[in-house]
């Protein structure tokens, strides 16, 4: 039986940059734990000489032919934010300035 | 008019014949969406659009072209998408506030080809958010409801639509599967769904939740509805580049129907499982023969599912951070292993008999707030959904009566991969045989 407890639960939610909070914590934990002992029954299938897939379609390496055709103009593509300046998506800051010179 | 039609040809048929135009048929359905919006089966309902479409359609009758209904198979059908598919200049949500405001600059593949064949959108229907759920309770924007019973839920994650579609406030509507997502819910309001083949009707302008597993289907009250929505939407559209055009098997005369074992098993509600044998006596009265089958990894789908439809999320979910993940993909080793063999028994199955019969769901609908505070008995609700999709293969959910407390029961017919037409064949013989009409809820 895996029992998860609170620090595996923050690291998930650090993974997945979500905040959480105490009440959260509490509710998740013993909910993921029954989820992740459930997964544990799939150990007893035999997969030994079982090809793995990821897939069902059989296609491999589609292409199209390389033609112009049309596309989404630039003003459509930037319209699903307000976040705009001269064209480009506005986004936070990266990278701070120096604070050692 | 106050009553709306309940199936294409009864639609066709009133706007051909003027019992009723395009534009008046759009004030009911509004009418009803209106009144019924108790049933929260809308996120947006788009009044305009819908009326400029009608326009079309009462122009084009007005016209007097000829086989108008072979140039717009879908001529004056009333639509509702699912949230999660994009409509141009229509708002988008996916069900998420992430997306409250998200107005699209195109069309998905499925919504320009409906439209093109003459359908009117009438709006966008709930769902759980980014179709995670089971029972549409995971909405940003309220649970919708079962017009059956409210309440009950109406499933999910294509909640809204299946709500819609049971209680008239669209002829049609559209859905996602990717675990059961049509299906179940059309199990639970008593209509039908159709699951398609994966890699039959392309995903583009669809928002992403499991990419290996998301099949794009469509709800109504009869088969007919959902054939005709399977036979526009199909096909290559050069942006999808899983789908292939493909010969489609055709029913043949003789027929045998496999019923798998283990989907008759402990904690399968038994008002169900009746149902659906009595439905097999059907089939076998018109000369189908029945089978008895295994598909032994039945088990394991949902673990396998519940392993696979998460890892591919994370990576689709991504896109929404602003800034993608770092982070390489989790291995699927194991997972996809346990995936072929899932494939391989359908494939044993398929070489014996030319389609399943089994439950959609273990139990009927449930009552809102049942189960949401226990995500392993909700992703139970899956066990006999997901293995299709993880096979890829399609699924059409039929219903069947009412149970003891007057809630939908029905059933689902599984078949080879690009084999709807005997899916459509054999759910068109149930109806026949059993003399099915469409009706309504009293709401």
């Amino acid at each position: 039986m895996v029992k998860l407890n609170k620090e595996d639960v923050l690291h998930v939610a650090k993974l997945a940059k979500l905040n959480i909070s105490d009440q959260e914590i509490d509710k998740f934990t013993p909910q993921l734990s029954n989820v992740i002992n459930y997964f544990g029954e799939l150990s007893e299938v035999d997969t030994e000489g079982v090809e793995p897939t990821s897939q069902t379609t059989g296609l491999e390496n589609v292409s199209r032919p390389d033609n112009l055709g049309s596309s989404l103009s630039p003003e459509e593509a930037i319209s699903g934010s307000d976040k705009i300046h001269n064209g480009y998506f506005k986004v936070g800051a990266v990278l701070t300035e120096r604070t050692d010179k | 008019m106050t009553n709306t039609p309940l199936t294409i040809k009864e639609t066709q048929k009133g706007i051909l014949e003027k019992d009723f135009s395009s534009v008046e048929l759009v004030d009911t359905y509004l009418e009803r969406i209106e009144k019924n919006k108790d049933l929260n089966a809308y996120i947006t309902v788009c009044d305009e659009a819908a009326y400029k479409k009608a326009k079309e359609v009462d122009q084009l009758v007005k016209s007097g072209e000829e086989n108008l209904i072979e140039k717009f198979p879908l001529l004056g059908v009333t639509v509702g998408h699912k949230d999660l598919f994009l409509t141009k200049g229509i708002r988008t949500t996916a069900g998420s506030k992430v997306l409250e405001s998200y107005i699209p600059p195109y069309s998905a593949t499925v919504v320009e080809r409906m439209e093109k064949a003459g359908a009117v959108v009438l709006g966008k229907t709930n769902c759980d958010a980014w179709a995670h759920g089971a029972s549409g309770e995971n909405s940003d924007f309220g649970p919708a409801i079962n017009p059956w019973d409210k309440d009950m839920v109406p499933g999910g994650s294509s909640s809204g639509s299946a709500a819609s579609v049971a209680a008239g406030l669209s002829l049609v509507a559209t859905g996602t599967d990717t675990g059961g997502s049509i299906r179940q819910p059309a199990n639970f309001c008593g209509i039908v769904g159709l699951k398609p083949t994966y890699g039959a009707v392309p995903r583009y302008g669809v928002i992403a939740m499991a990419s290996s597993l998301d099949s794009m289907g469509s709800f109504g009250k009869s088969v007919n509805e959902v054939e005709t929505i399977f036979n526009v939407t199909r096909g290559e559209d050069g942006f999808d580049s899983t789908v292939k055009n493909t010969e489609l098997f055709k029913p043949k005369s003789r027929m045998k129907i496999g019923i798998p074992k283990e989907y008759f098993v402990e904690g399968v509600d038994s008002e169900i499982a009746d149902k659906v044998m009595e439905v097999s006596k059907v089939f076998e009265k018109t000369g189908i023969e029945l089978v008895q089958i295994s598909l032994p990894h039945t088990k394991y789908a949902i673990s396998v599912y519940y392993i696979v439809q998460p890892a591919e999320v994370s990576s689709n979910l991504g896109r929404y951070d602003g800034i993608r993940y770092g982070n390489p993909r989790v291995s699927f080793g194991a997972e996809a292993k346990r995936r072929i063999m899932l494939i391989e028994d359908f494939e044993k199955a398929f070489n014996g008999v030319d389609a399943i019969l089994a439950p959609v769901s273990p139990t009927p609908a449930f009552k809102i707030g049942e189960k949401a505070e226990d995500p392993l008995k909700m992703y139970l609700a899956d066990i006999f959904t997901a293995p299709a999709n993880l096979a890829g293969i399609p699924g059409l959910a039929m219903p069947s009566g009412f149970n003891k407390n007057k809630l939908p029961l029905g059933f689902q017919l599984l078949g080879p991969r690009f084999s709807e037409p005997v899916l459509f064949g054999l759910g068109k013989l149930y109806e026949d045989e059993t003399n099915y009409k469409p009706g309504l809820p009293k709401l």
